[in-house]
């Protein structure tokens, strides 16, 4: 085993920047006019984003702040998404009651699967992660009955308020605005410094009577619930699911965008997210071949921006804030 | 997409067999034993690799799938340039694990040797930026069609024994599987490579204080590690349509597989890839739908009660 390196204490505001609230509050005010000023498909792609990021940020709750190895998170997302499409299909609940149990069948899979993976350690509690999240694939693509198998679900209808695009984009940016907040809050709380201590130094954490697994199970199924969210949106938007939304690479996709906004910033997964989703749109128009393209931006991140885009942007202008170097160490076999 | 192979599926037995196990079909169970006993061949050769790279070189390679998939397109090539004769798959066989062991020299050189320090994360994020790359190479290079690999003619049919057929291809892989088992061991055993190997696997500093180039011990292992997944994409390329996709299919049975095994440990790999290949078999005969779920159930199950793989891990 490998000595625990030394590594800067985090460097926390006591109080959450009022200042911040401003600029937050006029981008949502500028997103909220958007629809009427922009062509629908416009709207269909920023509506894609927030989803998407939602998801990253959920998955870089747990990924950069409690420094979990998590490698299949898409899970989560597919399993609100079908627990949307399974309530409005195979029951006669009303679709709100699908729309609000989606995150809440996530959290509760995820505390199960969580109780199980946090007991592991580093590249055992991916791999333990990997084959339950894989157990849940096959499940979905073969249960024909229940979950359409490998054709998923199509043509969901949705209520009149979210029928449209624009009362979907309306829906999915409150939402999404709403989320970031939530875990914005929990970061800086006393769970989420605490949390941010065990991924720093586990012994020492540990030492001063800090329940390592508890926080850790904590952030994987709040996170498991945010991304339940976002499979939920993403369903309101696409009416329909595909058992795609939960293989693994899915989630790798999902650990790319983290990896590309920052994972040691809070908002850096959401820029991540949207500059995948516009670059695969973009260069998908041009060429079939866009995962050579992401596959060389990866490879360029890894070996020269390892701390990512907003990550980098944050050391040059060196404000000292956010987490530093969440992304190293995540494994102590 | 990944799936139980077409293969695979000829067993069609009732759920309700498992009751009335007095009339269980003696001869299905055996051709079935043997079918998951070849297939944890195939499964043992490619995750060997793996767990040999992972072992010395400390890299999660999820670049070893691709690299599977590389051995069997260049295979289906081999046998296509010599006129698809009956020496083809011979050639095969031969040839497409060294183009691949080539591939690897060039991938560890250029860009693996600069990540060795890093966490686990980021080198599993590089490896997978080659799985994209090669995907979409492979697609540029072979189209997104169906290849298929036909087996020489000696290993085509089946023969007959105690009453059941059983087919030769699957026997073949039954001989092989064996042989590789038996040169790795002989390789980490009874070489001067090999034994840098297992050295640098335990202690990496106290072999380059002894004065031995890790840095080539760990090209080697890396080569060696890709020759084995392009062994193993060529002997399973007659059994499979060789098809996009098939990388992200194997790679997490071979994760899981090394990690129940052991990390690192090629003795654990093959425990686990017997026990990979026999449960899968032993899945489809008892509930043919689900039978893609077992392997997944089994490596939960085993990583739950012995969380650091049935045998000795190295790390």
């Amino acid at each position: 085993m490998r000595p625990q390196p030394v590594r800067p204490t985090v460097e926390k505001d006591a109080t959450l920047k009022r200042s911040a609230l401003l600029p937050v509050a006029a981008a949502f005010l500028v997103l909220l006019v958007l629809p009427s000023f922009i062509p629908s498909y416009y709207v269909y792609l920023f509506t894609l984003i927030y989803i998407t990021a939602l998801l990253a940020t959920s998955l870089n709750f747990c990924l950069g702040y409690g420094g979990l190895l998590q490698l299949h998170h898409a899970v989560f997302y597919g399993l609100g998404a079908y627990t949307v499409a399974i309530t409005a299909v195979r029951t006669s609940l009303p679709l709100w009651c699908g729309l609000l149990l989606g995150p809440l069948v996530a959290a509760a899979i995820g505390w199960v699967m969580g109780w199980f993976c946090v007991r592991l350690r580093g590249l055992y509690f991916g791999m333990l992660m990997l084959a339950l999240g894989q157990l849940v694939w096959t499940v979905v693509y073969r249960w024909y009955e229940f979950t359409g198998g490998d054709d998923g679900i199509h043509g969901l209808s949705m209520p009149p308020l979210i029928d449209s695009l624009t009362g979907c984009y309306y829906l999915t940016l409150v939402v999404f605005f709403v989320c970031l907040g939530i875990m914005y809050l929990m970061v800086n709380s006393p769970f989420g410094v605490t949390l941010q201590a065990t991924r720093d130094n586990p012994v020492r954490s540990e030492s001063i009577g800090i329940n390592i697994r508890r926080h850790q199970l904590a952030s994987f199924v709040i996170a498991a619930f945010f991304a339940g969210v976002a499979g939920v949106l993403f369903v309101v938007l696409e009416r329909s699911v595909s058992p795609a939304l939960l293989f693994w690479s899915k989630s790798a996709e999902v650990l790319i965008m983290c990896l590309l906004g920052g994972m040691s910033t809070f908002l850096g997964p959401s820029l991540g997210a949207a500059a995948v989703v516009v670059l695969s749109t973009v260069i998908g128009i041009h060429t079939e071949y866009w995962l050579i393209v992401l596959g060389v931006i990866l490879l360029v991140l890894v070996l020269f921006l390892p701390q990512g885009i907003l990550g980098y942007l944050e050391e040059r202008i060196g404000s000292g804030r956010g987490l530093k170097g969440a992304s190293e160490d995540y494994v102590e076999g | 997409m990944p799936g139980a192979p077409a293969r695979q599926k000829t067993a069609r037995c009732p759920r309700s067999i498992g009751e009335d196990a007095g009339d269980m079909d003696l001869s299905a169970i055996g051709s079935q034993l043997l079918v998951g006993l070849s297939r944890s061949m195939i499964l043992f050769i490619i995750s060997s690799g793996l767990s040999l790279v992972l072992g010395v070189l400390r890299v999660p390679n999820f670049a070893h799938g691709s690299l599977y998939m590389l051995g069997a397109f260049t295979a289906f090539t081999v046998a296509t340039a010599l006129g698809g004769g009956p020496g083809g798959f011979w050639w095969a066989v031969a040839l497409a694990p060294l183009v691949v062991a080539g591939i690897c020299l060039l991938v560890e050189r250029g860009l693996l040797q600069a990540i060795y320090h890093r966490e686990h994360l980021m080198q599993m994020l590089l490896t997978y930026a080659l799985v994209l790359i090669f995907s979409d190479l492979v697609k540029l290079i072979w189209g997104v069609e169906y290849k298929s690999l036909m087996p020489p003619p000696a290993l085509t049919g089946a023969f007959t024994f105690l009453g059941t057929s059983f087919p030769r291809y699957s026997l073949f892989l039954l001989i092989v599987g064996p042989l590789v088992a038996v040169a790795l061991w002989l390789f980490l055993n009874r070489t001067r490579l090999g034994k840098i190997c297992r050295a640098t696997a335990t202690d990496r500093e106290m072999v380059d204080a002894l004065g031995i180039n890790s840095k080539w011990v760990f090209a080697a292992v890396f080569v060696l590690g890709g020759w084995l997944a392009g062994l193993g994409g060529v002997f399973m390329a007659p059994t499979v349509n060789i098809v996009l996709g098939m990388d992200h299919s194997i790679i997490i049975s071979a994760f899981l597989i090394v990690v129940v095994g052991g990390l690192g440990n090629v003795w654990g790999a093959l425990v686990s890839a017997l026990i990979f290949g026999v449960g899968e078999s032993f899945g489809v005969l008892f509930w043919p739908r689900f039978a893609i779920v077992f392997p997944f159930l089994i490596a939960a199950v085993l990583l739950i009660i012995r969380p650091s793989g049935l045998l000795k891990s190295v790390w």
